[in-house]
């Protein structure tokens, strides 16, 4: 929710923009056939063209613009049929060529937006645009005192950058904005959203003011890479400028570095220092140029989106609101749910998924992919509960021997006999037993401690080894007692 | 051995082919003369080695009647290619020791046609002047010398100069150059040979050491149009290795050069004719006006308005791609490393030592026209004006089929000459300029003699793609110009 600081002068905002640059999943780099594999031995997925060595030229990967369309449609935007990539010019030694290749004026993806979800609501974030351009390589200062190592393995990897509009307003819709986005291109297959390993990274412009009044400077932090590192940047940099301006000094724009041991922002270099990076068009590459068939066969080949995906889940499987957003976050969590529940009960389904499965994965630090249930053998234990073989408490015994071994449910409900007692005679004789060997305890429920009937239905179901059916259990029960 | 050197290419790869003479012995025959004619500085390497293992190669095929088109004939290589395990210098001392592992699709595209390569020629620094003296490597003579000052050595031209002067010093039969402003055809009429500067996207850049991208092309310097045909049709070809080349067929040149002028509308653009030209240069362009108005063609006075406006563009744009294309030599990973106490004192001293002054200066220049608050005064103000200039040849190709026109302002200058002055240096591309901003073909064919008895070339521009109306114009011009001087100096 859009949130206010209070500062000594009154309540302040927080306006944010965010740009994120995921790294296109594809198989070979934006502009060469270099491969892409995270993890790599340094420098072993590097080509000519990569290494900037003299002479060689840049020929653009199809497979990126169908991966920037793709995202570009995920978040609403407007295509552009025509774009151009243009040379961003400076000089490091992770940069090979001196430039990086860009897109500037006229980038592939214009305006679009993304709905979040937040504490107070829906909420519309706009986007500015999308753009392609090249990654650089790494610098590795820590392997020698005086010298620096260069990793060129993902010099030339295409990234898509993602700019958000200043539509932001607390760390609590960033982090939505930034789930929302990794959930979609994550759906669409066009980034893993791997923060860790750097395949999503986030740069944050931060600027207060007062409610209403004109957008104030704004910093930008660089490089933050968790979800959890982006609001606590945002809160301590909202309070660092509120206390300047507070303190009657102005903002610096300026970029900072997010240290995340320290929680804190860092100077790293003023609007004075910064670089000018004399853009032109890359006269190594024509302009970009596609027709909207592309477009409309890219478009008519989508995945249902997270936002569909939920609506869906709500209207045709009557889930809670909380339930489905759960459920639909991650494609692979709402495919193994639609999997698990098809012909099930709806509900039981999300429930033993959420809790019982999320459970056992999260203790056992397992991802779904990894989970040693599939959906289909945990639908079936949804049948045994729905069916009433099992009984919900028995089912949980189940599902724990059903992760250690991996091993069907009802096999291990026919192999330990665990299948509901559900004929009246022989719970009969179980209740009938359980009243003759409590008899104080009958005295005292007939003379009106009534919260003793819960003794009597678990003194029953323990005789029954727990496969009583319940209900039956609390009828007969009641016949008996009363 | 000298009737062997006076063969042109076509001759030679007829006597080659009818086993008159070997391609061991034609090599060696070119490898000697090299080595005694080391004052011109026409190579910064030669590959005798590599030369007669090709040779060898070459008569074997020959031999076993799979002769390819090209086989056995010596050629030189501008050292702006990049060559599979020879020394590529680009004629700068950047790029000190660097070898490369892969080959040029150009010049892999004439091994694979059965060209000999004899070595690498010098050229102007990253092809960046028009005098060849601006090479790391030193200055190159032109062969030829001049009746009023004997002792003075000229220049070749450039910034292909090692190219022209090897092919016209009897050092090379053909050799392949570069053209972003006149590089190819300019050195073709100081040293009095045949230059071709293609269409932009004919030939792949790819493996070609860049200069100005939108502009760079290369081409051959031969003895004639012919041997121009012959080695164009084996350097050029789509490559999707450069995303602007052309994805066209190669036409058979060779079999466009009928002679025939006859009908042909050829254009004289009235810009070109410059106050203060000498004129001589206009005599020239006289003569070659009468020669192919008796061979039947229509001569047709043309305006191109937006000419004046040429030079200083490429002026602009040319430096602007350069700084941005020479930013990749920065000692970290190949070539010339000056260690500093931190990275930028190794950037400044690395480049500083690395390149020279003409190099510096366009960097310099470029570097200016794309700072933020002169971008649009310079660079972009330039495109627009390339644009019109492009538009100038659309418009006057609707109403002719080639234009006629000078290639150079002068014939050959002594060595040093012009080296205090840029601006006139520059002026040397001042008729070559426009057809490069354009992307359209031109050739520079040998005319006739300058008062000082060195040759003077004239320019033929078609439309794009269309080189085969530009070689039979220009082999007409050729035959009818009958241009048989040959240099003092040489083999």
């Amino acid at each position: 929710m859009a949130q206010l600081l209070k500062g000594e002068t009154g309540e302040w905002e927080i306006v944010i923009g965010l740009e994120v640059h995921a790294q296109v999943s594809s198989e070979a780099k934006l502009f060469s056939s270099a491969a892409t594999k995270f993890g790599a031995e340094p420098n072993s997925q590097v080509s000519l063209v990569d290494a900037a060595m003299p002479g060689m030229l840049p020929v653009i990967n199809k497979e990126c613009v169908r991966q920037a369309i793709k995202t570009g449609l995920g978040i609403n935007a407007k295509i552009n049929l025509f774009s151009v990539f243009d040379r961003k010019n400076y000089f490091y030694p992770d940069l090979p060529q001196g430039y990086q290749i860009s897109q500037f004026k006229q980038p592939i993806v214009g305006e679009g937006f993304l709905e979040i979800e937040v504490s107070d609501g829906a909420k519309k974030i706009g986007i500015e645009r999308l753009h392609l351009e090249q990654d650089a390589g790494k610098s590795i200062h820590d392997q020698h005192p005086s010298r620096s190592f260069i990793d060129l393995n993902r010099s030339g990897v295409a990234l898509m950058e993602i700019v958000s509009k200043p539509d932001i307003r607390s760390g609590e819709e960033a982090g939505a904005y930034l789930k929302k986005l990794r959930s979609i291109v994550r759906y669409l297959g066009t980034c893993d959203g791997n923060m860790q390993e750097g395949s999503l990274r986030c740069d944050v412009n931060v600027s207060v003011r007062k409610p209403g009044e004109e957008l104030g400077t704004r910093c930008e932090i660089k490089n933050v890479n968790s979800i959890r590192f982006v609001q606590q940047a945002i809160e301590y940099e909202a309070r660092r400028q509120i206390e300047i301006i507070e303190d009657g000094h102005l903002i610096n724009q300026e970029t900072r570095l997010f240290d995340p041991n320290r929680g804190e922002t860092r100077s790293m270099r003023s609007k004075e220092e910064a670089h000018d990076y004399r853009y032109f068009p890359d006269p190594d590459l024509l302009p970009l140029k596609f027709d909207d068939a592309l477009v409309q066969a890219i478009a008519s080949d989508m995945p249902e989106l997270p936002d569909a995906k939920r609506t869906r889940f709500i209207e045709e499987y009557e889930l809670s609101e909380a339930d489905a957003t759960l459920l639909v976050e991650e494609r692979e969590t709402a495919e193994f749910y639609e999997e698990m529940a098809a012909g099930r009960d709806k509900k039981l389904s999300a429930n033993w998924l959420g809790t019982e499965l999320f459970g056992a994965l999260n203790k056992e630090g397992l991802s779904l992919a990894e989970s040693p249930i599939t959906a289909e053998s945990l639908g079936r234990l949804i049948e045994l509960i729905s069916d009433g073989t099992i009984s919900g408490r028995i089912a949980k015994d189940v599902f724990v021997d059903m992760f250690e071994s991996g091993e069907d449910a009802l096999d291990i409900v026919e192999r330990k006999g665990l299948t509901q007692i559900s004929d009246a005679g022989a719970i009969l004789e179980l209740v009938e037993s359980v009243i003759s060997d409590n008899a104080s305890k009958v005295a005292e429920f007939r003379n009106g401690k009534d919260k003793l009937f819960g003794f009597f239905v678990g003194q029953v179901m323990k005789k029954s080894q727990g496969k009583a059916n319940p209900k039956l259990v609390n009828n007969l029960l009641k016949d008996k007692l009363g | 051995m000298s009737s062997i050197l006076d063969l042109d290419l076509a001759s030679a790869r007829s006597a080659l082919q009818k086993k008159e003479v070997s391609a061991v012995e034609l090599t060696e025959t070119y490898l000697s003369v090299m080595s005694s004619n080391d004052h011109l500085n026409c190579y910064i390497t030669s590959t005798p080695e590599k030369a007669l293992d090709m040779a060898s190669k070459s008569d074997h095929r020959i031999n076993s009647g799979d002769a390819l088109p090209l086989d056995g004939i010596p050629i030189a290589i501008k050292d702006l290619f990049c060559t599979d395990g020879v020394l590529t210098t680009a004629g700068s001392h950047i790029l000190n020791g660097f070898i490369p592992t892969y080959e040029s699709s150009v010049t892999e595209n004439l091994w694979e046609n059965g060209a000999v390569m004899l070595g690498k020629c010098n050229m102007d620094e990253f092809a960046m002047g028009s005098a060849n003296t601006t090479s790391y490597f030193g200055a190159v003579e032109n062969p030829w010398r001049s009746d009023d000052r004997q002792k003075s050595p000229l220049v070749p031209g450039g910034s292909s100069g090692g190219s022209a002067s090897a092919v016209a010093s009897r050092l090379a039969l053909a050799a392949t150059g570069t053209d972003t402003g006149g590089s190819i055809r300019q050195p073709g009429s100081f040293c009095g040979i045949v230059g071709l500067k293609p269409t932009y996207g004919r030939c792949s850049r790819w493996g070609t050491i860049a200069f100005a991208s939108s502009l760079d092309q290369a081409g051959p310097l031969t003895r004639t149009v012919r041997d121009a045909a012959i080695m164009l049709k084996a350097m050029a070809g789509h490559d999707p290795k450069d995303s602007t080349s052309a994805n066209l067929q190669v036409p058979d040149f060779e079999s466009a050069l009928t002679n025939d002028v006859r009908g042909l509308r050829i254009g004289v653009p009235r810009e070109y004719l410059l106050d203060g030209m000498p004129s001589e240069i206009e005599k020239l362009l006289e003569t070659g006006i009468e020669m192919l108005r008796t061979a039947g063609a229509t001569i047709v006075d043309v305006s191109m308005p937006h000419t004046k406006f040429a030079l200083p563009t490429y002026y602009i744009i040319a430096p602007a791609e350069a700084s941005s294309n020479l930013a990749r030599y920065d000692g970290v990973r190949y070539g010339l490393r000056i260690e500093g106490d931190n990275l930028d004192d190794m950037y400044e001293k690395t480049r500083s030592v690395g390149f020279g002054a003409e190099v510096k200066r366009r960097i310099l220049i470029g570097t200016y026209v794309l700072s933020a608050g002169y971008y649009d005064a310079y660079y972009l103000k330039a495109q627009r004006v390339r644009s019109l200039i492009k538009q100038d040849f659309d418009l006057v190709f609707d109403n002719v089929d080639v234009l006629l026109t000078p290639t150079a302002p002068s014939d050959a200058f002594a060595i040093g000459e012009n080296d205090d002055d840029p601006i006139k240096m520059y002026l040397n591309d001042i008729f070559t300029v426009p057809a490069s901003l354009a992307g359209v073909p031109a050739i520079s064919v040998p005319v006739g003699l300058s008062k000082n008895k060195l040759p003077l070339g004239l320019q033929i521009i078609g439309k794009m793609f269309d080189e085969e109306l530009v070689l039979r114009v220009g082999g007409a011009l050729e035959g009818m110009a009958g241009f048989k001087s040959r240099p003092a100096g040489g083999a």
